[in-house]
């Protein structure tokens, strides 16, 4: 049959430049770059081009760039060349499409759409440099009223467990499988030296990732990979994935090719066989099934750690999360559309779930219509792009966040939304040795370092200019938020004036 | 007609400056207002005519068991309405118009009354709700629904006398001279806005508190919407009556001192607790966990009122001037160190509030009986009802009537 599908990208090669080297052709999993002796010139396979960019970065004479296949469409606004390219692909193979990484679609970004507050003249701006200014947050569920002896100093009853982070933002949920050994790897040393946590996915834990066990929170999954008391055990918190924003009400399936060895030990299957994580729990179909996993949990670990429970936005997201809450869940996660993925139905990450700024708004106001909200954390997830991003989500009312993609991209992933293909040439979203040794950790966790630091900077010069020196006194404060280019209903869930109000 | 008033608190939020001053005597002992009028007006510069007030505590012994709301009408109608709200649920002793003196520099004064008032017994054991409860749900119904009438003040023996005006000629309207009362407070007030509302004027009150504030809280929404999980509604939109409602909140329904309730308010930082012995820094954390919405944020210096005495605190970081002096049984705070001195030169003591470090002045007779009390929080709901377990107490023959 002959392939009607074009080239995304075309490699722009600068003749002068290229000094025929061949970094790029040994840089390409995708086997794009070919040094040719016999023409005397590098060819290029652009088809296979993903636009990952590592040739762009390699090139040692900045003779590389890529851009858009030059192709133009044919002029229809209803049938684009992405449409059209997307009908070829399934007549060739009669498979549903295959995407990574959040929703690409131009949906409106609401973070984009809410602007900050500063002091002026009625109250001083707070100088981060010269006075403390506190990013520090605990997650876990309390009690409405805490009942002290205030003359011995003592809690009446002990406090449930909960997380320190010293920093209001987590590293998601990423298994060993969709990432690599060496990602996660990165990540924990970042989690560690930063004082927050890092999630293992429901990949299991590896055993060189134990010594990081403290700074993890483990997921226990619908496909239940490498649960076992050890995993639950050794952790600070566990997590129920019951949904993913990138793609609600489906499961995950890891193919054969990608359990090697160390991934077949690690979730506990074996070799080669496909990984499948059912797109329900098959042991919850209620919410009263859920309290039974959530106090299974508990029991299963002496009530000393707490139990996250993540959901993807969906319509009905502040509902399912109050329910959550009064099934014993002590956080409740809540991510939207725009969050990653190693591989989803391109349709169902495009089209299903709604944007995390309006889930989060929408949740916090229903926990606190129950008056509940105080009893439990709250933490965002689904594109944290900056600093501002984690300042507007904290306004909202979340207590933390969760982010992936920017510490991805901090290890030199490009978007190029090809990690199912497992040929990831930056050594991240892929199981092949010789991939996988491109990026190494102690480097990896320092570029997380470094961001995470940059961003709590921006976050404390933020707060200080807003007037408040503590997380806490931000949290759900949309006081803080004003929306431009919103209309009444926007401005209504988001729960926010408009600027110049 | 045409409506010519500015935007009330409520409708828009107004930032303010302020100046505060307390006059305390631990024990017990009663003073007129002279000496608090003296000591806010010096400090006349710190507002600009805008809203000034005072509250006293101790001002109405011989009716010590009732509560006594001042209510404010801007309209006969509202007072028609509020007057047959309060006969359906509570059961008024006596009610009159509060004295008050021509004073050229006040403008258009509402029509102002005071009610000593007890719960409707058979309503009050049907709400399910206790005493104390019961009487605020209504305060908040009265000042919520009924258009043109505000509860200035809704205490037992105490009462806030408040206005639009500079706070030494709301003294003078109100004749503060001729109350005796152990415990004062006097704000002066600088709104950036003219809303010229007398019930926006401070002490804001609730029950028996009564706070002056000077500042401007920053976290101030994440407050708001902590409180209102709880029945609190905001409607004025101020920093004093969200920082009324946390201490409520802590203090008499969660059964917190008001010592703790305002140290959870300003709370010690994560560098403090982080170099304490490991259980105590265990406890700062708990209750910093527990209640991080309550955290106030930003600069304030507030003294609050209460049957117990007085309680002033300041922002962690001090960003607001607030002082204090002694003199024998006498406690003096102010915003400025000269009008502590103009009431009293030869003050003892005279030093400024430290920043989150709540300074409590209480009656000899409160510290001695707290000294014997549990020192567990016992929270409101937790506790029996008083009207359903105790009888209530006769009052006394009125000496005057």
């Amino acid at each position: 049959m002959l392939d009607y599908v074009l080239p995304r990208y075309r490699v722009l090669r600068d003749g002068d430049l290229c000094i025929q080297c061949g970094v790029c052709e040994r840089s390409c999993s995708n086997e794009v770059h070919h040094v040719d002796e016999e023409l005397g010139r590098v060819t290029a396979n652009n088809g296979a081009c993903v636009n990952c960019q590592r040739c762009v970065v390699m090139c040692p004479t900045q003779a590389l760039a890529i851009t858009r296949w030059p192709q133009v469409d044919s002029g229809s606004a209803n049938w684009t060349l992405e449409t059209m390219q997307d009908i070829a692909k399934q007549a060739q193979t009669g498979a549903v499409l295959l995407g990574s990484m959040g929703n690409p679609k131009p949906f409106p970004v609401y973070w984009d759409h809410l602007l900050l507050n500063a002091s002026q003249v009625t109250n001083p701006s707070i100088d981060p440099l010269r006075e403390p200014m506190e990013t520090r947050v605990f997650l876990g569920s309390r009690p409405e009223i805490l009942k002290v002896n205030e003359r011995d100093e003592k809690l009446s009853a002990p406090l449930p467990p909960q997380l320190r982070l010293d920093v209001p933002l987590m590293f998601s949920a990423m298994s060993f499988g969709s990432i690599s050994l060496n990602a996660q790897k990165a990540l924990a040393m970042a989690a560690r030296e930063l004082g927050t946590f890092f999630n293992t996915g429901e990949g299991g834990l590896h055993r060189d990732l134990e010594q990081y066990a403290d700074c993890a929170i483990v997921q226990v999954a619908s496909g239940r990979f490498g649960v076992d008391p050890h995993y639950l055990g050794v952790t600070g918190a566990i997590e129920i994935k019951i949904g993913q924003g990138a793609k609600p009400g489906i499961g995950g399936h890891l193919p054969g090719e990608k359990i090697s060895a160390e991934v077949s030990r690690t979730r506990m299957i074996p070799q080669g066989t496909d990984a499948i994580s059912p797109a329900p729990h098959h042991d919850i179909y209620s919410i009263e099934d859920l309290r039974q996993l959530v106090f299974s949990l508990k029991e299963a670990t002496g009530y000393a750690k707490p139990v996250a429970v993540k959901v993807a936005a969906v319509h009905n997201v502040a509902a399912i999360a109050s329910g959550m809450a009064r099934a014993g869940a002590d956080i409740i996660v809540v991510d939207g559309f725009r969050g990653g993925t190693g591989a989803a139905p391109r349709r169902i990450r495009d089209n299903v779930g709604i944007p995390i700024e309006l889930a989060l708004a929408a949740v916090d106001q229903r926990l606190r219509d129950e008056s509940i909200r105080s009893t439990v954390s709250l933490v965002a997830a689904g594109s944290i792009r900056s600093s501002a991003d984690i300042v507007r989500a904290i306004a909202l009312g979340a207590d933390a966040v969760y982010c992936a993609s920017a510490p991805l991209i901090a290890l030199g992933c490009h978007q190029c939304q090809d990690c199912s293909s497992g040929k990831c040439n930056w050594g991240i979203a892929t199981q092949r040795p010789d991939l996988v040794r491109r990026l190494n950790p102690e480097i990896a966790a320092e570029r997380v370092v470094n961001l995470v630091h940059g961003w709590t900077h921006e976050i404390k010069e933020m707060m200080g200019g807003m007037g408040i020196n503590a997380v806490d006194s931000l949290r759900g404060n949309r006081l803080m938020l004003r929306g431009v280019g919103l209309n009444e209903k926007e401005l209504e869930i988001l729960g926010v004036k408009y600027a110049g109000e | 007609m045409f409506e010519t008033r500015g935007p009330r608190e409520g409708q828009v939020r107004i930032p303010s400056g302020c100046a505060i001053a307390a006059i305390m005597d631990r024990s017990g002992n009663r003073h007129d207002g002279s000496d608090i009028l003296k000591s806010i007006a010096l400090m006349h510069d710190r507002s600009n005519g805008l809203g000034g007030g005072f509250a006293a505590y101790g001002i109405y012994p011989e009716y010590r068991e009732l509560y006594a709301f001042h209510i404010m009408y801007e309209s006969r109608e509202a007072r028609a309405q509020t007057e047959a709200y309060l006969d359906r649920y509570f059961m008024s002793e006596k009610q009159e118009r509060i004295p008050t003196e021509a004073v050229a520099a006040i403008k258009n004064p509402p029509d102002i009354w005071r009610y000593f008032v007890a719960p409707h017994p058979m309503r009050l054991a049907n709400s399910g709700l206790d005493e104390a409860e019961y009487t605020m749900q209504h305060v908040f119904h009265i000042n919520g629904k009924i258009d043109g009438a505000f509860v200035a003040s809704s205490g037992k023996n105490m009462g806030a006398f408040k206005g639009v005006g500079y706070p030494e000629d709301i003294g003078e309207f109100y004749r503060i001279q001729d109350y005796d009362a152990w415990a004062w407070t006097a704000h002066g007030r600088f709104p950036t806005n003219t809303p010229g509302w007398w019930g926006g004027a401070h002490p804001f009150t609730l029950l028996n508190w009564s706070v002056v504030h000077n500042g401007e809280i920053s976290s101030y929404d994440a407050n708001r919407r902590y409180v209102e999980q709880f029945g609190y509604d905001c409607e004025l939109q101020t920093d004093t009556e969200v920082i009324t409602y946390l201490f409520d909140l802590l203090a008499r329904r969660h059964g917190f001192s008001q010592e703790m309730a305002a140290r959870i308010m300003a709370a010690p930082s994560w560098e403090d607790i982080d170099r304490m012995p490991p259980d105590q820094a265990a406890f700062e954390t708990a209750l910093r966990t527990v209640y991080s919405s309550a955290l106030v944020n930003g600069p304030f210096s507030i003294i609050i009122g209460s049957d117990e005495g007085l309680l002033a605190l300041n922002d962690r970081l001090k960003l607001r001037a607030l002082m204090a002096a002694e003199k024998g049984p006498m406690v003096y705070m102010a915003s400025e160190q000269a009008a502590i001195e103009i009431v009293c030169p030869d003050a003892e003591n005279v030093r400024s509030i430290e920043g989150g470090q709540p300074f409590v002045v209480q009656l000899d007779s409160v510290a001695a009986a707290k000294a014997r009390e549990s020192a567990e929080n016992c929270p409101a709901r937790e506790k029996p009802f008083r009207h359903e377990v105790e009888v209530h107490p006769r009052r006394k023959e009125r000496s005057h009537a």
